[in-house]
């Protein structure tokens, strides 16, 4: 166990922030049951120590690229459930104005690049913003994100040979939960580790428990920090499982009983409030408390995103080309300036609303 | 100030080492576009004036020379990004169709980058050195798409993009790169061809030749035939874009000329020709005096043996074979 992460107050923010993500996934769930949710529902049960833990390594400034698993490094960057939440519901104040579901949200001035459905082709993107950070000499990192599926893809590889080449400052967290939707890894790959791949480009990779938050804020801390300090990209393979189906559409079963149930007995949210317990840090009260704030925040959530009202149809073909004007460089001062076109969301003439100026935001550090 | 008369090829050379003079969020990034100079030379000497971080000399990746291009100018940058050959933008399709046209407007993020790339044939490039890929372009919302036909407009347009805070599809004809007979003076203080506005290249009654790119010369050529040997007088309307489409200029021209022939090196079937001629039928019906005809490579690849790349593009004589036709009703 990291000693940074020792201090009491960041594990019960870790075990919020992960007990936060499996509520607002239950609750999608259910809204998708109810047929509140209109499209496809993907949710990552059993992912929240990667997800979570790798995010909390980060700093103001960073950056991450998640894909569509990736609601925990969401909320612990600071999108705000009531943006999850209005995009799931597809109302018109969603951050992507109705005009997409799912986790396909950013904010770049917060460090949040938007997912697409074809995985794999956001590492690219990844490598242009950490390919900036360089040329602008900054101290900060991209953190990506990838599944066991993305891995097989051109733009994977496209990606990490290019960000080892010019030595960008890149972690790949590659989520690796067994399945492409039903292909096993047995038929996707022919490595024991994924981060066997990190060899081919001559960079650091690490395989590590993926149920095992601590575990995953270790290694993927070791590989921020490599980047940070200018020596290039890392991979950190998280093993873990996604214990649900690739959609709430699909059963999954194809996944053999036993297997699930193993790692179900795995579950990260489980193991790290035992150890919490165990380690007298997580009490009955404030088990309790946290409890009760997470409830809060997602049936406020739910309760905003209800009231907010569906996309005007009358926009259907508008917000196809941004303005002219200038563009601020992201990051630095005075880019937030509402002179630049990409300050503010000028689809609306609104600050991006992504990102939740309020408490939500915690794990930004 | 020396009078040298410059290439179609030396306008984007110069438009993009001005650009990278005025802005320093202006960078280039493709194969060989470094030390090399680029593979048609359009970059020499930008990496000893720029240094290798702005002009970065990339693997063999087009998904990453693209996508890379996209995360740059999400974080405010305006990456020029070069396809050696543009046939090899197929091999980053789904960064421009998926990532950069769609992120604005799902997330409000404006994606300033220009892809461009040598397009076209006549240069015995065979299947894979000779595309004229602005069909798979044309059809995807969120994109523009720029293709001078001259030295000015080259620079002209490429400042223009390369100013635009959008995904722009640059298409540089490789066969006028270096021809001889399109040098021309350009003017010393800094100036743009806004994206969207065509411009009449030879005014006419009889017919109006909507073109684009390398044939835009064809049509001059064929103009000058028809005016000669069959006293038609034929107005060549120049697109430039093609994203934005200057509708305006085209309904002005086929209104006075009420005859209408399209010309494009791209193959016919669903091509740019084929929207036009629809905007055309369904703006300016009881205009037209014939048939809207289209001139088009025919709907087979791009072929290499000379004989074959001859009878494949449209020339200036298909296209007088087409006029006479058209001018007969």
């Amino acid at each position: 166990m990291s000693g940074k992460y020792r201090v009491k107050a960041d594990l019960l923010q870790i075990y919020y922030f992960m007990r936060l993500t499996r509520a607002m996934e239950d609750r999608t769930r259910t809204l998708f049951l109810q047929g509140r949710v209109v499209g496809g529902v993907y949710t990552a049960q059993g992912h929240e120590a990667t997800t979570v833990g790798a995010a909390m390594t980060l700093r103001d400034g960073d950056c991450i690229v998640p894909q569509h698993r990736d609601l925990g490094m969401h909320l612990v960057r600071g999108t705000a459930p009531r943006a999850v939440m209005c995009q799931w519901l597809a109302r018109g104040n969603s951050p992507s104005l109705g005009r997409d579901g799912q986790l396909h949200i950013g904010d770049i001035h917060h460090g949040i690049v938007p997912a697409i459905s074809m995985l794999g082709e956001s590492l690219p993107v990844a490598c242009g913003i950490a390919l900036t950070m360089k040329m602008r000499r900054r101290s900060t990192i991209v953190l990506a994100a990838c599944g066991d599926g993305a891995t097989s893809t051109g733009p994977f590889h496209e990606a990490m040979n290019f960000a080892s080449v010019q030595k960008l400052p890149l972690v790949l967290v590659i989520e690796n939960n067994g399945y492409a939707y039903s292909t096993p890894n047995a038929q996707e790959f022919a490595l024991t580790n994924l981060s066997e791949r990190a060899a081919a480009y001559g960079i650091p990779g690490e395989s590590v428990d993926g149920n095992d938050v601590l575990a995953v804020i270790d290694a993927v801390g070791r590989a921020v920090e490599h980047a940070r300090s200018g020596k290039g990209p890392a991979i950190v393979e998280c093993k873990t499982f996604r214990v649900r189906g690739h959609s709430e559409a699909d059963k999954a079963d194809y996944v053999p009983p036993a297997l699930r149930e193993e790692w179900l007995a795995k579950d990260p949210i489980n193991r790290f409030e035992a150890y919490l317990t165990r380690e007298g840090i997580l009490t009955p009260e404030r088990k309790a408390e946290i409890e009760t704030r997470v409830k809060g925040v997602v049936d406020d959530a739910v309760r905003f995103a209800e009231q907010s009202p569906p996309p005007d149809r009358e926009t259907v073909a508008d917000y196809l080309f941004a303005p002219d004007g200038p563009i601020a460089i992201v990051g630095e001062p005075g880019a937030n300036n509402p002179r630049y076109v990409n300050a503010l969301d000028t689809r609306t003439g609104q600050p991006f609303s992504t990102v939740s100026k309020a408490e939500e935001a915690v794990g930004r550090r | 100030m020396s009078e040298k008369k410059v290439t179609y090829l030396e306008a984007i050379s110069q438009a993009i080492r001005e650009e990278m003079r005025r802005d320093e969020a202006v960078f280039l990034l493709g194969e060989d576009v470094g030390t090399y100079g680029g593979a048609f030379k359009v970059s020499a000497g930008l990496l000893e004036e720029f240094g290798p971080e702005r002009v970065i000399d990339t693997p063999m990746s087009e998904a990453a020379i693209i996508g890379s291009a996209v995360g740059a100018a999400l974080m405010g940058m305006r990456p020029i990004a070069e396809m050696q050959f543009i046939d090899f933008i197929t091999c980053g399709f789904d960064q421009i169709v998926n990532m950069a046209t769609k992120m604005y407007w799902r997330s409000g993020m404006p994606i300033p980058i220009v892809i461009r790339g040598p397009s076209g044939g006549g240069t015995k490039g065979g299947p894979f050195h000779s595309a004229s890929p602005e069909g798979w372009f044309f059809h995807t919302p969120g994109i523009k798409i720029a293709v001078p036909s001259t030295a000015y407009d080259a620079k002209g347009l490429l400042k223009a993009a390369i100013r635009d805070n959008n995904p722009v599809l640059y298409l540089e004809h490789k066969l006028l790169y270096r021809m001889p007979e399109l040098r021309e003076d350009l003017p010393e203080e800094d100036y743009v061809v806004p994206l969207g506005k065509a411009i009449v290249r030879r005014e006419g009654e009889d017919m109006t030749m909507l073109t684009y790119g390398a044939m835009v010369h064809q049509c001059l050529q064929a103009a000058r035939v028809l005016e000669e040997e069959d006293d038609v007088e034929a107005e060549v309307l120049d697109l430039r874009c093609l994203i934005p489409l200057d509708r305006a200029s085209i309904i002005e021209s086929v209104r006075h000329t009420n005859k209408v022939l399209i010309v494009h090196e791209d193959t016919l079937t669903g091509g740019i020709g084929a929207e036009l001629a629809a905007i055309l039928a369904e703006d300016l019906f009881e205009y037209l005096d014939g048939p809207i005809t289209r001139v088009a490579a025919p709907d087979v690849p791009f072929p290499y043996a000379p004989p074959l790349e001859e009878a494949y593009l449209p020339n200036a004589e298909k296209i007088v074979a087409a006029a006479r036709n058209l001018a007969a009703y």
